[in-house]
């Protein structure tokens, strides 16, 4: 399949749920709305596109815009030997999406860290809890409104010298 | 009472010499300076010359206590502990610009230096630093367990 046909196919298979297309440095970039997020990536899991590796799945906190916040998800075919990166802007209050827990089990930590360091909200999710950081840990620290060298020290420590 | 401050003194000098060729060292490795720290401990530089060869893996058989890499608050209390746990006397040896200063991370997860949290005898910086580096700091830390004062069973306390 050529890079043209698939994006088309997928197209043609997702419908609505495709915001747009963008290209990345050569790299095809799929913008998905956030509530079809799960669907869209359900419908690329099943042949014949067959994205049956979950690779990554992150945010990105871009602070001028509006909506702030960007989940990326990167998809693998073992089959046809491709990538597929795919994003979906969120707002910064609240924000909230469907988990992918259920398609891929490998979602369940990476959701999680995601919501340690951004706050997003996983629907669904059956354990969303902090990955990284410690229980009693306040706000989310890669959230550019975080104060940027703000530690949470567990025990009292000796004050700078 | 000048033959018995003599003795003192002698006394000190012995107890300094025993300890500061006979460390029993706790390597708290969390982060990359590992590898130099293994290579300071092994055959080619081998910290065993000068009498720190003998690595325990409990901090209650160790009086040196080696924090070697980055310590995050998460971290903070544990490292706290195995201080907490080693018998007097004991020292700490920061190891590596992390341990020092919190080195190129200044951010929400990472100790600024852990005298923070533990007293620290000898700094030794460089992000590793050199197998050098560590066995000058060694030596340095012999040099203050020679001089200061030694703390003993029957010894008087203020």
């Amino acid at each position: 399949m050529g890079q043209e046909t698939l994006i088309e196919a997928i197209r043609a298979k997702l419908g609505p749920a495709v915001a747009g297309v963008a290209d990345s440095y050569g790299d095809t970039v799929l913008l998905l709305r956030p509530e079809a997020v799960r669907s869209a990536l359900a419908a690329l899991r099943e042949a014949p596109f067959d994205y049956a590796v979950l690779l990554d799945l992150t945010c990105v906190d871009f602070a001028a815009d509006e909506a702030r916040l960007e989940l990326v998800y990167h998809l693998y075919s073992l089959s046809r030997n491709v990538r597929l990166r795919l994003k979906a802007s969120l707002p910064a209050a609240d924000p909230a999406v469907e988990t992918l827990v259920g398609l891929w089990k490998n979602a369940e930590w990476l959701e999680r860290e995601v919501f340690d360091m951004f706050g997003v909200r996983f629907e669904g999710h059956p354990y969303l809890r902090r990955l990284l950081t410690y229980e009693g840990f306040e706000g989310h620290p890669l959230r550019k409104s975080y104060p940027w060298r703000l530690g949470q020290p567990r025990i009292p420590l000796k004050d700078d010298v | 009472m000048s033959g018995l401050d003599f003795l003192t003194t002698r006394l000190e000098t012995a107890l300094g010499w025993g300890r500061k060729f006979s460390l029993f060292h706790y390597p708290f490795i969390t982060a990359c300076c590992g590898m130099e720290y293994m290579s300071a401990a092994c055959a080619h530089f081998d910290i065993d010359r000068f009498g720190a060869g003998l690595t325990r893996f409990s901090p209650r058989q160790a009086d040196l206590l080696l924090v070697v890499g980055t310590v995050p608050h998460k971290l903070g209390p544990v490292l706290r502990t195995v201080y907490d746990q080693m018998l007097e006397p004991k020292w700490v040896i920061a190891f590596g610009a992390c341990a020092v200063s919190g080195g190129i991370y200044q951010n929400y997860a990472v100790v600024q230096g852990i005298d923070r949290i533990v007293p620290v005898d000898v700094y030794i910086p460089g992000c590793p630093p050199r197998p050098e580096m560590v066995l000058d700091g060694l030596l340095k830390l012999q040099d203050k367990i020679q001089h200061q004062k030694q703390d003993w069973r029957w010894a008087r306390k203020p």
